[in-house]
């Protein structure tokens, strides 16, 4: 038998959302009104670290207009602490705050103007404490901590001997790189309408993980999960910054103060002080032979999850993970550490500790490399770990064969051509020698997919349509056309007979989330398994209407075929309900213990990250000019390969904004720089000449067809690629990102007086 | 309306038809065109004519609807995203979105398309470096640019 073509799977469809985004009828949760709904506003501490004394909310609460001011006194009768692994963040703020903008209190008011009067005339009183500023600071502490510690999370690993390893290499290198607190800028800021009513509680919010929020209310409000809906509308970008709980426990907390539904939309500078990336500091020691072959490592790192846990915990063990990097190293130890400071909670953002550790690695990397006289590239290949053996010890095995990804790239990219050429116009280039060109490389692994837990229903109409219900939130990934093309491809029947109803925990089945690139992986298996169990329903339906075996029976385009003869699907179920109506039901369930037997062992997948980048560094100013950049994406096997592009350019160009531009700037636990103005992210201009992604499909994913995430990869590489291709040209090695002119010009200056 | 505050008449052409509201002083244009009218596709984000998101073209030029004052628009024509999207003429421009995967969360998509248009209303053959300074007052966060770019460059030559 010859295997089947895809029909929609691997093809580059039109997006099922492309009509309501390209007309403005797309609904996003800012888009809503709820009858009788109050507008919100919060009242945010202007300190960052302070003993609250006194509210008083009396002046706000007699405004004509106001329907309630919510302070810690209203949040009785409910659990008060909520949080994805340590239940340390209070719905507004109690006893004291840990971070300037953290909500002390908020107003529901009649309209937003009398909210915002409002809420001017909550009265708070502080007891100011010592500010905890940064890593250094949260670990040499004297004075009152954020928490009862400045330590959030501790976590490490280690095998072989690394002690007596490091006595017998032939060279030691120990570096530190630092990377800074950086705001994800989805451009649809946090905004949650909730509704609470006796024994029920709607949300409507721009949320990544409904099921996961949908939890978090019903523990908080002593509720059962049937009793809390959660409906996520289009999400305007979420890059992590909307996983797991944010706004809603306030929000809903106000609706039942309020007594009415409640609408809190966060302005950006809001939104910026909700959540972040982890700034970052690590430390790396690496011994090698002369030969290049790296022998051991010892790594430490520690984040700043600012004034609360948030995603600590995870992005701790994640920045360990993937510091070590994709190389076999007999001896490696790692230490990580999370720490409290005052400053914006750090949560999820698009490859957790990713860039943050490899950033580290790769730099350090190049350091070897220069020093020991070898290509860097080739440094690299030489220490890869090879196919089907383990990265992490005791971990799932890398699947891909990354010397062969690595080479994809340096080919497309013209690696070595490149080089000599950067080489060459160096020492032979114009007279003033104020621009100088180099190249640059890093490469990555990254364990991705979180939990392989997922679940997916789909019913297949009297009239051959179909509907599938999945729990992904669309956030821009293109998840709802994805799960569309595999639920067309599995049940037979053309995309454009496919609908998809996603994300409301009363219509759809539970889903663990949306992050780690796992959708497509895990949402995808669980929407084949449905609409499997539709076309084996539809075979066995063929099989009695041709008196035939259902192994007999051809299904395609919507219809069963025997010898010649064919019946449509919509026949076959109203044949089966006897009349004109009926519908067949099919279900998937993604657990660990998948049928496939691809899931049992963590991570679901390895995601690769690859990045190779020319710059021009102007020696006179510091400037660096991102020339060309190759990143590669190995989705496995591509089910929309435009929109896999997509996500590995989206994220390449997110990463060229903490490479470059990026950084929240904190002075005494102020933040200097809350908005788009001060804070700059890249623009059109930015866009480098060339802006390449090398798309592979290995067919090793553990999802359908192959498929493996993508996503987080393209965000990994981009700053140690370009910082080492300043080096290449300048032979200025900067450790601190974002790379302004004025961190490169003094790091030339450094070089010079060296 | 806080007292002694007087509302101001507008009358404008909205997406190719007479309107007409009476306004704050103060009032942005965004907030007339999605509280009052409806109009949804108009998107607030950085509230710092940064972003774009909030863009609508006043006479044919983009604006940031979020800080322009709406009786600015008075006598003017304004065009949101939903006039763009019912005018056949953009829809090789809106179709050129879609090949491209120009789009992916779709909430910079109403003004950027807007901007696009605005460009090339001006210039049918822009180069690929005039696409890039048109559009440096839209940010998009998703999709890296590049398949934007390639959006225009197709648009401009299917309308052409």
């Amino acid at each position: 038998m010859t295997e089947r073509e895809f029909r929609t799977v691997g093809k580059a469809v039109r997006r099922v959302d492309a009509d309501d985004k390209l007309s403005g009828r797309a609904q996003f949760t800012g888009d809503m009104s709820v009858p009788g709904m109050a507008f919100a506003k919060l009242v945010p501490s202007p300190l960052p670290h302070a003993r609250i004394v006194r509210v008083d909310a009396a002046r706000a609460r007699a405004m004509p207009g106001v329907y309630a001011v919510l302070t810690a006194d209203e949040l009785v009768n409910m659990e008060t602490r909520y949080g994805s692994d340590k239940k340390d963040r209070p719905v507004v703020a109690m006893d004291k705050v840990r971070f300037q903008g953290e909500p002390v209190a908020a107003v529901a008011a009649v309209d937003l103007a009398t909210a915002e009067a409002a809420a001017e005339l909550v009265e708070v009183e502080y007891e100011e404490l010592p500010v905890v500023s940064g890593i250094d600071a949260a670990l040499d502490w004297r004075g009152e901590p954020v928490h009862e510690s400045n330590l959030c999370h501790e976590y490490g690993y280690e095998w072989g001997d690394v002690d007596a390893a490091f006595r017998n290499c032939d060279r030691v290198f120990e570096d530190t790189f630092t990377f800074p607190m950086v705001y994800h800028y989805a451009m649809e800021p946090h905004v949650c309408i909730a509704s609470y009513e006796p024994g029920r509680i709607r949300l409507w919010t721009s949320a990544q993980h409904p099921f996961l929020v949908q939890a978090e209310i019903a523990r908080l409000f002593r509720l059962q999960l049937d009793q809390v809906q959660v409906v996520v509308p289009f999400v305007g970008g979420g890059y992590g910054s909307k996983s797991y709980t944010k706004i809603e426990p306030l929000v809903a907390a106000l609706s039942r103060e309020a007594g009415r539904p409640a609408r809190l939309a966060l302005s950006v500078e809001e939104a910026m002080r909700t959540v972040r990336r982890h700034a970052a500091k690590a430390t790396i020691r690496t011994g090698v032979m002369n030969d290049g072959t790296i022998i051991a490592r010892d790594c430490v790192g520690y984040v700043d999850t600012g004034g609360y846990t948030d995603n600590g915990v995870r992005v701790t063990e994640r920045l360990a993970d993937r510091m070590p990097g994709p190389y076999a190293i007999p001896h490696v130890r790692v230490k990580s550490y999370g720490l409290f400071t005052n400053s914006t909670p750090a949560g999820s953002y698009r490859s957790i500790g990713g860039p943050q550790a490899v950033w580290a690695c790769e730099s350090q990397m190049d350091v070897i490399a220069h020093a020991l006289g070898l290509d860097p590239f080739e440094f690299r290949v030489k220490n890869l770990v090879p196919q089907g053996e383990e990265v992490r010890r005791g971990k799932r095995p890398i699947e891909g064969d990354l010397e062969a990804a690595l080479r994809s790239v340096a080919d497309a990219f013209g690696w070595e051509a490149s080089r000599e050429r950067a080489a060459s116009e160096r020492t032979s280039g114009p007279a003033d020698g104020g621009v100088k060109r180099g190249v640059g490389f890093a490469c990555a692994v990254t364990n991705s997919g979180a939990s392989p837990t997922s679940t997916s229903l789909a019913r297949l109409h009297a009239d051959g349509s179909a509907t599938v219900f999945i729990g992904s939130a669309e956030m821009g990934q293109g998840s709802r056309s994805a799960m569309a093309q595999i639920a067309a491809e599995e049940m037979r029947i053309p995309y454009e007979k496919v609908r998809v109803v996603a994300s409301d925990t009363a219509a759809v089945p539970w889903d663990r989330s949306t992050g780690s690139s796992r959708s497509t992986t895990l949402m995808g298996l669980a929407v084949q398994g449905a609409g499997a169990d539709i076309r084996e329903q539809l075979l066995r339906l063929a099989a009695e209407h041709f008196e035939a075996f259902p192994d007999e029976i051809d299904a395609e385009d919507g219809q069963a075929s025997f010898k010649g003869e064919t019946v449509a699907f919509s026949a076959l179920v109203r044949e089966m309900f006897g009349g004109s109506g009926g519908e067949l039901i099919g279900r998937g369930y993604v657990t660990p213990k998948h049928p496939s037997g691809k899931l049992r062992q963590d991570p679901v997948f390895w995601e690769v990250s690859i990045g190779a980048a020319e710059v021009e560094v102007d020696t006179a100013t510091g400037e660096v000019r991102l020339l060309r950049y190759y990143s590669v994406s190995d989705p496995g096997k591509a089910i929309n390969p435009k929109q896999v592009e997509g996500q590995d350019e989206g994220a390449a160009m997110q990463a060229i904004g903490h490479t470059l531009l990026e950084e929240m700037l904190y002075e005494d636990g102020q933040l200097l720089n809350p908005n788009l103005v001060d804070y700059r992210v890249p623009l059109f201009t930015d866009l480098p000449g060339e802006f390449e992604t090398v798309l592979l499909e290995t067919g090793n994913g553990p999802g359908p067809y192959g498929a493996k995430g993508v996503g987080e990869g393209g965000i990994v590489c981009v700053a140690p690629a370009v910082a080492n291709a300043v080096f290449d040209a300048t032979g200025a090695r900067v450790s601190s990102l974002p790379l302004t002119p004025e961190r490169v010009w003094r790091a030339l200056r450094e070089q010079q007086d060296a | 309306m806080p007292d002694g505050m007087t509302e101001i008449p507008v009358r404008f052409t909205l997406n190719g038809a007479e309107a007409e509201a009476a306004v704050a002083p103060r009032m942005p244009l965004i907030d007339l065109l999605r509280g009052e009218f409806g109009l949804t596709g108009t998107k607030r984000s950085c509230d710092a004519q940064v972003c774009g998101a909030c863009a609508v073209l006043l006479d044919g030029q983009p604006v940031s609807s979020c800080t322009l004052p709406a009786f600015e628009a008075r006598g003017k024509a304004v065009l949101t995203v939903e006039g763009l999207a019912a005018d056949e003429r953009s829809a090789p421009l809106t179709e050129a979105f879609v090949n491209n995967a120009a789009f992916q969360c779709g909430f910079c998509t109403p003004g950027m398309l807007l901007a696009a248009k605005a460009l090339l209303d001006a210039d049918p053959a822009p180069s690929e470096e005039t696409i890039k300074d048109a559009l440096s007052g839209n940010v998009c966060r998703c999709t890296g640019y590049k398949k934007i770019v390639e959006a225009v460059e197709e648009a401009a030559e299917a309308m052409r």
